[in-house]
Order: structure tokens, then sequence, then C-alpha cells
């Protein structure tokens, strides 16, 4: 899976934003990206992608839990029985979940309705799961924490793509905002209709399908050996 | 017949994996043969049976706004619900656990074949993705909830048996090599959703 398993003996004099640690944040973003490399975290990305503003909330809260979780597990991975540490791990994430899923409630409603149970599915996201597993039981707290930022942010990326695609071709605006404009649309007697399709589920993993094309075909050594 | 409509309705129009993506993790690391995803699917089929309806019952006689009314009017206005997530994904995972336990010592063979996959499904998001839409869309009781979890289920086996059969088929095909594996794996599910979605319009 990653390539950052291996726990490197950080010395003391290394600086906070070393080689090392830089490339902590940037290998997620395409080399080793979560959803289309690693297929971590897929249910999530694909359920809320219809619009962008979903696809930015679901990417923060996911990114608040996994950098605030990876820490929290960092610094006590060395209290954690091995035999409980799924259990561990899972209670840990469930608590951060909670205080995010009470946090949207209060200050965006509207989007935490929409997004509905998928905010509770942050629980069983793989990349948490992932990342608690394989990064923080054997790294420090602050590597860890940028482990978690750089897959969270290459997870964030995949995530606002899909929402921008779906979002112009499905409803023809971004962000809320009008990019067709109304004039053109066939009911105010222009030509143009909304390919709803695209805001059908079944879109979701096609648009995943051709991103992941797309980046293989330009990164050959990601190429599965079939 | 209320049963039947929404197992139904669970295993077709509202399928955890073409209409919720739920499990699409382990649904495209474990489907690479009809084996190994025969083994998945059962071993989901029976944990959702067996999770759903404890949290059902966790959820209407504990979490719930009210729920804990039976133990005396001062509980009547305890609202739990916070708590239902730590609180379901603790069922799961004790039950998970639970199962492999008791699979093990009394069904050695089920346990073979279900053996390493039980572990994994702990942080399966369809298991706990079937007791937060049991919690969502609030069943009247427990033979409902069983009913949905069961049907969720054996759509998610659907799903998954059929992706590793198209799957093996493909080895045969001349893929462009950099949407080999992964790519055409979700262009795949996602073709299936678009078959899937004509059950959309049954009215049950």
């Amino acid at each position: 899976m990653s390539t950052a398993t291996t726990a490197p003996a950080a010395k003391p004099a290394e600086g906070l934003f070393s080689k090392k640690n830089r490339k902590l944040i940037t290998d997620p973003l395409n080399d080793n990206n979560p959803i289309t490399v690693q297929v971590l975290g897929i249910c999530s990305a694909l359920a809320i992608t219809v619009k962008v503003q979903n696809a930015v909330v679901m990417a923060l809260s996911v990114l608040a839990v996994v950098v605030v979780g990876n820490m929290v597990i960092s610094a006590l991975r060395n209290l954690i029985p091995g035999r409980i540490r799924i259990i561990a791990q899972l209670v840990i994430a469930a608590g951060l979940v909670t205080l995010v899923d009470i946090v949207l409630k209060a200050y965006v409603y509207d989007v935490s309705k929409q997004v509905g149970v998928y905010v509770g599915l942050i629980i069983t996201n793989c990349i948490l799961m992932g990342r608690y597993e394989a990064f923080a039981m054997g790294n420090k707290v602050w590597p860890s924490a940028l482990d978690g930022l750089g897959n969270s942010l290459g997870y964030a990326w995949i995530l606002v793509v899909v929402g921008i695609v779906r979002e112009l071709t499905g409803s023809g605006s971004v962000m809320g905002l009008r990019i067709i404009p109304e004039s053109w649309y066939a009911t105010e007697g222009g030509f143009y209709f909304n390919n709803n399709m695209m805001i059908l589920p079944p879109m979701a993993l096609i648009i995943v399908g051709i991103i992941i094309w797309i980046q293989r075909s330009r990164n050959t050594k990601l190429i599965e050996q079939a | 017949m209320n049963l039947v409509n929404i197992f139904i309705k669970a295993v077709f129009i509202e399928n955890m994996i073409f209409a919720y993506f739920l499990g699409m993790c382990s649904y495209l690391a474990v489907s690479k043969t009809v084996k190994t995803a025969l083994g998945l699917g059962a071993a989901v089929i029976f944990v959702l049976g067996v999770t759903v309806p404890v949290n059902y019952l966790l959820e209407n006689y504990v979490l719930k706004a009210g729920a804990l009314a039976w133990l005396g009017d001062d509980f009547a206005q305890v609202d739990l619900s916070f708590l239902a997530f730590i609180m379901f994904i603790a069922v799961v995972a004790a039950i998970v656990q639970l199962v492999e336990m008791v699979v093990e010592k009394f069904a050695p063979a089920l346990y073979g074949a279900l053996g390493i996959f039980l572990p994994l499904i702990a942080v399966n998001c369809s298991i706990l993705g079937g007791a937060l839409f049991m919690q969502e869309r609030q069943y009247s009781n427990v033979a409902e909830a069983t009913s949905f979890a069961l049907g969720s289920g054996v759509g998610w086996f659907l799903a998954i048996v059929a992706v590793a059969a198209i799957r093996e088929k493909l080895r045969y095909s001349d893929i462009p090599a950099p949407l080999r594996g992964l790519g055409i794996t979700f262009i795949l599910t996602g073709l299936m959703g678009m078959a899937f979605m004509a059950f959309m319009g049954i009215k049950l």
C-alpha cells in the first residue's frame, strides 16, 4: 500500500518542513493518492459530490478528523495494546466524528441535512483507518499530522474535481454560482438542457474512473500489471 | 407483505453499492475472484442481519429522545442521540468479534470460509451505513429493521458477486493500459448502477 509505512527514525535536528516531511504532504496528492491509488474512502467520495459545496464540507470534515485523529493516535501509540487497537482507533474516530457532526449541525445546517448519514460514515471511511493503522501507530506526532494533512488534501482535490464536473454539467452552476446563463435554457426559449444523468449516482463512478484513466496515462508508473 | 416490500426495496431499488456506494472499499479490493466475493458477501449479509436489529433496539430503547422512559418518569427527558455514532460502531465492532469467536467455536467449516473476512467487516461502511439508514428511516419494529438489513446484505452480495464475475471475464479483454484494474472497475460499476436504476420505476 503506502510507501510511508516504515517508521523513519527522525533525527532531533530535523526541521519542521524538511524534505522528508514535505514529501509526506505532496506524495498523497498524486503518486499515492488515497482515492485513485490506495483506493480508500470511496464511499463518501462518490455519494456527496452532487454539489461542490457538499464536497468541500465533506473534505474539510475528513481533514479535521484525519489530522486530529492521526495526532491523537500517534501520541497514544505506545499506550494502545496491539490486540484491541482497531477498537481503540474506532472509538477515537467516532468521538471526533461526533464532534464534527455537532459542529456541522450548528453552523451549516442545510449542508449537514444533505450530507446526512455520510458524516457518520466518516468513521468507517477507510482513509481514517488506513492512515491510523499504517502511519500514526508507528510515527511521531508531527509527521503523523502532516501525513494526515497530505492524505486528506489528496482526497479533497478528487472530491472537488468530481463535484465541479457534476454540478456544472448537472445543474449549470459551481458552488451555487450560475455558470450557464438562465437565458440559454430551453424553458427560457434557449437551446440548453441540464444533463440530469450527471446528478445520478452512477456518473460519479464513471467520472472517478475517467480521472484514474487520465492520471495513469500521464503517470505511467501507476499502471496496474494484469 | 410490508416486510417483503422492504426487503425487495433494499435489494434492488436502494442497493447499498449502486445507489449509496456503501462498502465500496472492500467491494473494489475483494472482487477479483468470484470465490472470495462469495465469502465476503455472505459475511456481510450475516453481520448486517445481526447488527442492525441490535442497533435498532439500542436506538429505540436507549438512545432516542425519550427512549429511556421505560426506566421511569425521571428518564423520559433524556436524549442520548449524540452518542449514536460511538454506540453503533462499538456494537458493530463488538458483535464482529463475538461472531468471529462463536463461528470459530461452533462452525469451523464456516469459519474457514468467512474467517479472514470477518475482521475486515468491522470497518466496512455498509455495516455502519445499515445502522445509520435504519436510524434515519425510523422503521416501526424490529422485524422491519431486520428485513431491511437482510435486504441490504443480499443487495451487497449480488453486487459484489456480479462484479467479480465480470472482472474474471475481463481478464481476457484488451483494456487500455491506464484503465486496467481500478479504472475499468469504476466504470463497470457505473454501468451496472445505471442498469440497476431501471428498478427505480417500481412502486412498492
